[in-house]
């Protein structure tokens, strides 16, 4: 993407006034969408996004600026204005010498810009034609394809160079049912790192019938409780809970700044010993997997709880430094345009041994959650909700009414003790974005089926 | 700073004969500092500028941008998105903006003091912010983020079909979030001061927002669970709004996902309810010359009196619904345009803050709700969020809660609504802020 010889130079620019630590981060990304809407393909999107950020650190303060011009003028002007937080600072001759391997093949089969936009286009009205025949009740359908290919390269002043070339494709639909309850929607969605191959093992009129039948379900649906109860969540349905529960807890830029209530509790039992969580950026063709994260470092497997006990947080690549630690590849950024805070990858939850469905048995009363939508924490608090887009009653150890969505609330360090049965069958649960202080990234989550024992649901019923 | 406009001019020169071309090209001008323990964290200063092209043939329609405004780039985009209009489906209604007599609001949104304060002056706000908070009281144990920020942006429309319009706003703010602790527990608290330049921010109004407002929670417990009395603080009935807005999309109402199809000039909301969206106010952070299809902004009575009076809508929506687009077309270059609600305001009451708290026996006041992306279901109506905030009980604020949920319907809290205050303010989120009285309320805890 860059010659070698300009990244080098562009470096020196940026420590000329005394940086000590310099880094260039050029992305390069395409993406291509199209969407069906009312039965009809509204319109088909490409788009092109190409630049580089370069940061220039002195002490504990980061200078930033970012350009769409990747001539050597426009880096070496990026390089001079994030290197003006230096100005107090001596300056000298620095030597940089990169080694690395700058460009990566792309770990997909079938990439993106090799499918003919009309076999794109064909998956929307397929899927559309599902959803509409699963019952009349079904007014209004949308459908969305999403592909994006992202190369990146990463060089700092330590010598480090890498690059990744990360393709990922996404599909979804949602359905609106209507009915004398009103409106209802269910939606179905599903994303890999992958090409066009995702769709070899994914049927998108079953995806169009799945989401219809969750809209046209909830029409019958009953107000949610409102009020504390035990909670099953369905496995791949729910990995969220921990995304919130925890997962932002245990970001180290927040651990730092006693912005979270994990803040201090290394080593101690901070979970029922059947919760071992990991965050794997490692994991073949997920959602938030890849070969290096946007600071250039491979990504890893990092176990964050064991057994119930505390083992680590994640790091980005400065915090590590600071710390003298390893580094844990969690150092990641929405785009060239962004400074690089800690992320998630993939967080999940381990398998456990019970059979799922002996787990809803021993419920006498309760809700079943099949899926959960997107969630939000305060990390000082380590209060979250989340909310539940399809969910059902438990009465007497049986799966019974649905009921209308709701939040659930509760707090990190409490729930995770609270789980008191984990299943033995793991999945990874649809892509998602996580939001963090304005950035979105990509992010897989999953578990196996597990109870809470107790948790607030924001339903109106009594 | 290139010219936008000949840019978009540029682009549109470009149309083949028998297509429709519409380029949409901004441009700005951002700084960020981040200050923490006394120094400065981070500072990041850019300028980033892109373009989305739109065309239209024989009703289908094609979109391509480009995050640069590269001559050669832009060509390509326009290939593509003329490559990209094959592939869609005719439409007899899609098509781009045409003039329509509507003057442009004469709003001054850029003042020249944004532009000349020098960057070390942005770094000392940020660090006094910070300083100033610490200050403030002596729980504050740490500040996750104490920032200032600032942008200046220019936009042009051009279209084949005679739009040619730009225009031009700026903004900065300071915001911090302070964490507090006493007796073990801990709460994270934010504060907000937003102008349009530097010489009207509020720092004594961030800070103390930003710490009284967390320090107040210290030792909230989870409450039972009940009906009540809510009052909203302001930014709560503001995220409030800004759902609601989605569901008056006439994009939304024609396609069947919005509860409000149909229900033109009836009853849906209470008599206190008035609601209309106005980016033609110079004082909202949404104000703006041109909509997203050059188009004049303009002022759209939603609902009066708690009567539905319309919806929002962009060309597209207008001409199916066999109305005149109302200039609510929203969008940034990486997107083509759909219906938005800027600067939704609801018409204010008579009584203050302190009077809505006065006379209410029993409730609580809802200070911050969370998860409104996962809780709140726009087509169905369905609510339930998180919430803290404190009970209000003969007329004063006790004891806080945290942990909890309130929960309704849309349909439900529009006709619940028992009183708007007389506090509004214009946010940065997009919608005015105003103090809210719902009644019947789901308090979901313990």
């Amino acid at each position: 993407m860059l010659d070698p010889s300009l990244v080098t130079d562009v470096l020196h620019t940026a420590l000329r006034t005394g940086g000590e630590f310099a880094e260039v981060f050029a992305e390069d990304a395409r993406s291509s969408t199209a969407r069906l809407d009312d039965g009809r393909v509204e319109e088909v999107t490409s788009g092109r996004s190409r630049g580089a950020g370069i940061r220039v650190v002195v002490g504990d303060t980061t200078g930033f600026a970012h350009t769409a011009d990747l001539s050597p003028a426009g880096l070496h002007a990026a390089a001079e204005a994030a290197s003006a937080v230096a100005r107090h600072g001596g300056g000298g001759t620095v030597t940089v010498a990169l080694s690395g391997e700058p460009s990566r093949a792309p770990g997909v089969r079938v990439l993106p810009e090799t499918v003919s936009k009309a076999d794109k286009v064909a998956l929307l009205t397929r899927a559309d034609a599902a959803a509409r025949a699963a019952g009349s009740g079904v007014r209004q359908v949308s459908a969305t394809y999403a592909d994006s290919r992202r190369r990146i390269l990463v060089a700092n002043s330590d010598g480090l160079m890498a690059g990744d070339d990360q393709v990922k494709t996404r599909f979804a639909v949602q359905a609106v049912a209507s009915g004398d309850t009103g409106l209802q929607t269910g939606r179905e969605s599903h994303g890999l790192a992958q090409g066009f191959e995702l769709f070899d093992g994914f049927d998108v009129e079953e995806a169009g019938r799945v989401a219809a039948e969750r809209a046209l379900t909830k029409l019958r649906a009953r107000p949610a409780p409102s009020g504390t109860l035990p909670v099953v969540l369905k496995s791949g349905g729910g990995g969220v809970l921990f995304h919130e529960a925890c997962g932002h807890g245990l970001e180290a830029d927040l651990v730092g700044k006693r912005a979270s209530v994990f803040a201090g509790r290394l080593g101690e039992q901070v979970a029922s010993p059947l919760v071992t969580l990991v965050d794997d950026g490692t994991m073949p063709s997920e959602w938030g997997t890849y070969a290096i994260d946007d600071e250039g470092h491979p990504a890893s497997r990092n176990v964050l709880i064991q057994d119930g006990v505390l083992t680590d947080y994640m790091y980005d690549f400065l915090r590590a430094r600071s710390e003298q630690r390893p580094v844990s590849a969690n150092g990641r950024r929405q785009s060239y345009r962004h400074l690089p805070m800690v992320r998630m990858t993939n967080t999940f939850l381990v398998n456990g041994t019970e059979d799922p469905d002996e787990i809803v048995r021993q419920t006498p009363h309760g809700v079943y959650v099949a899926q959960l939508g997107g969630g939000q924490v305060n990390t000082t608090t380590g209060d979250f909700v989340f909310g539940m887009t399809e969910a059902y009653l438990i009465e007497d150890g049986r799966i019974t009414e649905p009921l209308r969505d709701a939040n659930l609330i509760g707090n990190g360090p409490e729930v995770l003790t609270l789980i008191d049965v984990v299943g033995n069958d793991f999945a990874m649960g649809p892509p998602g974005t996580c939001g963090k202080d304005g950035q979105g990234v990509p992010v897989g989550d999953g578990q196996p089926t597990l109870r809470v024992r107790a948790l607030t649901i924001g339903g109106t019923a009594a | 700073m290139n010219d936008v406009a000949g840019i978009a001019a540029l682009v549109v020169s470009w149309a083949h004969p028998g297509e429709d071309v519409e380029a949409y090209v901004s441009r700005s001008r951002t700084t960020n500092v981040r200050a923490y323990n006394g120094d400065v964290e981070s500072l990041s200063s850019a300028e980033p500028a892109g373009a989305g092209v739109r065309v239209v043939v024989g009703g289908r329609q094609g979109f391509a941008w480009a995050g640069t405004l590269d001559e050669g780039v832009l060509k390509e985009a326009l290939e593509e998105a003329r490559d990209n209009a094959a592939f869609g489906q005719p439409d007899e209604f899609a098509g781009l903006a045409t003039p329509d007599g509507v003057a442009l609001p004469v709003l001054d949104l850029v003042p020249s003091e944004l532009a000349a304060t020098p960057t070390s002056a942005k770094v000392e706000l940020a660090l006094e912010l910070e300083r100033a908070t610490r200050a403030r009281d002596a729980r504050v144990t740490g500040i996750r983020a104490a920032t200032y920020a600032d942008s200046y942006g220019e936009v042009a429309v051009a279209t084949t079909t005679g739009i040619s319009a730009v225009g031009a706003a700026a903004m900065c703010y300071i915001a911090v979030s302070p964490i507090v602790e006493a007796d073990g527990d801990t709460q994270i608290g934010s504060g907000l001061s937003a102008a349009r330049a530097p010489s009207g921010l509020d720092l004594d109004r961030a800070v103390t927002d930003g710490v009284d407002r967390a320090v107040r929670l210290l030792g909230a417990r989870k409450p039972p669970s009940r009906r009540v009395t809510a009052v909203f603080d302001p930014d709560v009935t503001a995220e409030f709004l800004a759902i609601l807005g989605g569901t008056l999309s006439g994009d939304a109402v024609l396609k069947g996902r919005s509860f409000f199809a149909g229900r033109e000039g009836e009853r849906v909301a209470s008599a206190a309810v008035t609601l209309v969206s106005d980016p033609t106010d110079a004082g909202s952070f949404d104000a703006g010359q041109i909509d997203g299809e050059g188009l004049a902004r303009r002022r759209v009575p939603l609902i009066e009196g708690g009567h539905l009076q319309g919806f929002l809508y962009d060309t597209a929506s207008g001409r199916r619904a066999g109305r005149a687009s109302t200039g609510s077309a929203s969008r940034g270059y990486s997107s083509a345009p759909t219906v938005g609600a800027p600067a939704l305001t609801l018409a204010p009451g008579t009584r203050s803050r302190a009077e809505l708290l006065a006379s209410l026996d029993d409730g609580v006041c809802v200070q911050d709700v969370s998860g409104l992306h996962s809780g709140v279901n726009p087509v169905s109506g369905d609510f339930s969020v998180g919430a803290t905030g404190l009970a209000v009980r003969n007329g004063a604020l006790a004891e806080p809660f945290r942990e909890a949920t309130i929960a309704s319907t849309l349909q439900r809290m529009l006709l619940d609504v028992a009183e708007v205050g007389a506090d509004i303010e214009w946010l940065p989120g997009g919608p005015a802020g105003v103090t809210l009285v719902v009644h019947d309320v789901s308090l979901g805890g313990a």
